[in-house]
């Protein structure tokens, strides 16, 4: 029952991801996106760390998809109309390179061959620790006390992070025109 | 409960990461390749975390995902206000359009 649901879970985030690649259409692939990190989520589950796979879906799912979302329907290019057909769904067409298919081929070749290095580095690896039974506890208590002692550093510093990238991101995605430009006029 | 066999979660992350790194060099669009970067990070979730499950008194594969997650949050929100802006400037997000320095 758990081999089920592991295999389903990591059909579904290999299936998103292969989408991603093969999709021509910005905003479809977000959608998938979100199938590949829900199906991460479940994995996170099943490697007994639910406290984090909540995390994932309200950090990911609710924060950086949507964001991602907003970015593309921001972005989108008004296309000029040469098919004013209306039953034409909304494309916003990511292209490939122009031109000569050079850079599908190397990107194909180098994450083919990352991919074949690593699976036959595994296959051949033989961890120790890997062995060993493993109990299915809840985790939240444990990361509350180490978030509060071990790790209290790291969490103040990504609190500031966090401040600086928020006020970072809104500057940079600030129009920057005078705002009195047009009563001097 | 029998938990599932931790080597299969080493070979879902390389699989995850490979296809992310695809993502990043065949795709155009600027928020296409920032997607990749979301399934690499995810990807070294996955190994973190199968690890993790082993350390059940600390947790620092744990602690170091979420941090990840963190860090990444904040950089898709810096990167989507920088291609918000070049999309101003330019007129265009797909990356291969973007080839000229001044004004």
């Amino acid at each position: 029952m758990i081999q089920l649901a592991f295999y389903i879970f990591s059909a579904l985030a290999l299936a998103g991801a292969l989408a991603v690649l093969l999709t021509r259409n910005v905003l479809y692939a977000a959608f998938f996106l979100l199938l590949t990190l829900l199906g991460v989520a479940g994995l996170f589950v099943l490697a007994s760390a639910d406290f984090l796979a909540i995390a994932q879906i309200m950090i990911y799912v609710g924060g950086v998809l949507v964001l991602v979302i907003f970015g593309i329907m921001l972005t989108h290019k008004a296309e000029v109309p040469a098919n004013t057909n209306s039953q034409q769904p909304n494309r916003v067409a990511s292209l490939n390179r122009s031109g000569a298919r050079s850079g599908l081929f190397w990107g194909i070749l180098l994450a083919g061959s990352l991919c074949t290095a690593l699976f036959s580095l595994l296959i051949r690896a033989n961890f120790a620790l890997l062995n060993q039974p493993v109990g299915w506890q809840s985790t939240i208590n444990t990361i509350g006390k180490q978030l509060m002692t071990e790790y209290v550093v790291p969490f103040e510093i990504a609190g500031i992070l966090l401040l600086a990238s928020l006020v970072g991101a809104t500057y940079l995605a600030a129009s920057h025109r005078k705002p009195f430009r047009h009563a001097t006029r | 409960m029998q938990p599932v066999d931790s080597h299969l979660f080493l070979f879902v992350g390389a699989a995850l990461f490979s296809i992310g790194l695809a993502v990043v060099v065949v795709k155009r669009h600027a928020i296409v390749v920032l997607m990749g970067i979301e399934l690499m990070l995810n990807a070294v979730n996955i190994n973190l975390v199968a690890f993790s499950q082993y350390d059940p008194d600390r947790l620092q594969g744990q602690m170091l995902a979420l941090f990840v997650m963190v860090v990444a949050a904040a950089e898709s929100a810096v990167a989507l206000a920088i291609v918000l802006q070049v999309y101003r400037h330019f007129r265009t997000a797909q990356l291969d359009e973007l080839n000229e320095l001044k004004q």
